[in-house]
């Protein structure tokens, strides 16, 4: 265990390295700077500020430096913004994402895999056809044709939630359940397929014949095989979710970081889009690790030592 | 006896290696599966009858797609305008009726090219095998964790929005997924036992690849194709609500639906008509491609 988390991490770290130098090398080989965009300046305005921000450097040397900051966890100046430093970005709008990405998972895996089990249980019969159809209503919707109908029907027709803005408990309702339908239901799909499969296996008959009940057979033998394919689904997806929609973000007017991420980019951002890019990555590295983990606790069958099997 | 009684035979008459059978009873294996599913035909229905709309309706209707007239703008749906009009006095059916075309060819050619570049690149990797293999595989990971709108996003403010650039921008993500199941079914495929009597019995690569390969791994990568296309139509959605879509006075669905949502509050019925005409067809797809699944994938056959 002790040698796959060291091996894990270090992998992690070359990921991530990876990660940044494409993302970096990305950012400058695109034409055009942060400051191009904007009214002419004067070629001297425009030296001076290349000059404050190192960008008249040869590459070679923002890249040592700009590495060299972050093993210090600083991500440098945001560009536009003359009095916030990415890492401030990050610190405002992560908690918001992150409250509101947790609500939607909380929502996803709490009705996704219930709905998944009754499906499988119930297979080709009336419940499983509702499962499967809402679900698949669920992969069928855009989240912002989502987040519309949900605005208008739920907040301006019966005024049951705001509209927008981001002040509590209740503005986050509307947002979270848009960001959860998809997940919810691929969850659902995916639990109820591998759930499937595991109830027509021979330990099952087994247990079955023991006169193990319903629940207990369900809980304690079905579960924990078919939650595989939903963990591994749900770690990426969590990270995405966590560090926040840009849709549903900007149409409820949540100040979260999938919209900074968005206008870092049209503002050609650099420092802001890498340091997002990296967070980003960073977190989705973790819980595809977090997922292995989980792997081992759910099948003891699966050795993270030994790898060679697959 | 004497040796005149025999004749030499001609090698290359020898057949006794063809193991092949009429690959025509697969298919309909493969139909006959697909017509019990009702969901399924019932999707497969509805997107041939969505691509006839989008190919002969805009001919039956009495507006422009483009054509502005501000004196009727924002209309209610009617009897002159179906689905009503937009802020510019268009009329929203023949838009919802254009936009069929650009969404749904946004959706198709995103397949076939993915179709094309993933099944090369994870055919290639599959075959090669070892360092190659690896190295190719890694690429692919490198690029999927790099966040997917980052790509698409700088993309699009480098080439300047438009069709021809949607196009590229869904090939070059898509194709990573599709590349990934092509080498997965390649490689699990050329272990199995029928592959090595084929080879046994003396069929070169080229036969195993045409003959058994492909053949093989075309159930997985027909299925992800078909459900590439809401996938591409969804995400094109999205970018036009970013602002990123096609550029006007075309329009998707997308775009169409992003501007409704703008005047919910006033003109829902503006969103509410492209809005329908998206979840109709995703569903369709949707319904159509797990209906494949079902049908090509015995294992999944209960």
């Amino acid at each position: 265990m002790l040698q796959y988390v060291s091996k894990r991490i270090l992998s992690l770290v070359l990921v991530l390295y990876i990660v940044i130098t494409a993302t970096f090398l990305l950012m400058h080989a695109i034409p055009g700077g942060p400051f191009t965009a904007e009214k002419k300046l004067a070629p001297e305005v425009l030296r001076n500020i290349n000059a404050r921000y190192h960008l008249d450097d040869p590459l070679w040397q923002q890249y040592t430096d700009y590495m060299g900051n972050i093993l210090k966890f600083d991500f440098g100046p945001s560009f536009k913004y003359q009095d916030r430093t990415v890492n401030k970005i990050i610190a405002d709008g992560f908690p918001v994402s992150l409250q509101l990405g947790s609500l939607a998972v909380l929502l996803a895996v709490a009705f996704g895999i219930p709905a998944g089990i009754i499906a499988a249980l119930r297979h080709n019969r009336f419940l499983d056809y509702l499962v499967m159809s809402s679900s698949t209503l669920g992969i069928s919707i855009p989240s912002f044709i989502l987040a519309s109908l949900l605005i208008y029907f739920l907040a301006f027709k019966i005024k049951l939630f705001p509209a927008a803005m981001w002040n509590g408990f209740s503005y986050m309702i509307l947002p979270s359940i848009s960001l959860a339908a998809l997940p919810m239901a691929v969850i659902a799909r995916l639990m109820r397929s591998s759930m499937l499969e595991v109830l027509s296996q021979d330990f099952i008959r087994t247990a079955r014949a023991k006169g193990v009940g319903q629940g207990l057979l369900i809980y304690r033998h079905a579960l924990k095989n078919s939650l595989i394919p939903v963990v591994t689904y749900v770690g990426p997806m969590a990270a995405g979710v966590l560090t926040g929609s840009f849709v549903v973000e900007s149409i409820f007017n949540i100040p979260g970081l999938g919209r900074h991420f968005v206008t870092s980019i049209y503002n050609r951002d650099y420092t802001v889009i890498l340091g997002i890019t990296i967070f980003y990555s960073a977190l989705i590295v973790f819980f595809n690790f977090l997922v292995d983990i989980a792997y081992v606790l759910l099948d003891p069958r699966i050795s993270l030592d030994k790898k060679g099997e697959n | 006896m004497s040796d005149n009684l025999f004749t030499p035979i001609d090698a290359s008459l020898d057949t006794s290696y063809d193991f092949s059978r009429p690959s025509t009873s697969y298919w309909q294996d493969v139909w006959r599966r697909l017509k019990k599913n009702k969901l399924a035909l019932a999707g497969l229905f509805i997107i041939i009858l969505v691509a006839i709309i989008a190919i002969l309706g805009p001919f039956f209707t009495a507006y422009s797609y483009s054509d502005q007239d501000l004196k009727i703008a924002n209309q209610s749906p009617s009897l002159a305008h179906w689905f009503g009009t937009d802020n510019l006095g268009r009329d929203l059916l023949t838009r919802v009726l254009y936009g069929a075309r650009i969404s749904l060819s946004i959706g198709i050619v995103a397949s076939i090219s993915t179709m094309v570049i993933g099944v090369l690149y994870g055919g290639i990797a599959g075959l090669a095998g070892g360092r190659i293999d690896d190295l190719m595989m890694r690429l692919i990971d490198i690029m999927w964790s790099i966040p997917w709108l980052l790509y698409v996003i700088l993309l699009m403010v480098v080439m300047q929005p438009g069709l021809t650039n949607i196009f590229i921008a869904l090939a070059l993500v898509y194709w990573m997924p599709m590349a990934r199941i092509v080498r997965g079914q390649i490689l699990s495929l050329r272990e199995l036992e029928y592959v090595m009597a084929a080879r046994l019995a003396g069929a070169g690569s080229w036969r195993i690849i045409i003959k058994h390969l492909i053949p093989n791994s075309l159930g997985p990568i027909l299925i992800t194709a078909t459900l590439t296309i809401p996938d591409a139509i969804f995400s094109e959605a999205f970018l036009s609500y970013i602002g990123l879509g096609v550029s006007a006075p075309m329009a998707s669905w997308g775009v169409l639906a992003s501007e409704g949502a703008t005047s919910l509050r006033s003109y829902p019925f503006q969103l509410f008509f492209p809005a329908i005409a998206i979840c109709i067809t995703m569903l369709s797809f949707n319904f159509l491609g797990d209906g494949l699944r079902d049908a090509l994938d015995p294992k999944m056959r209960k």
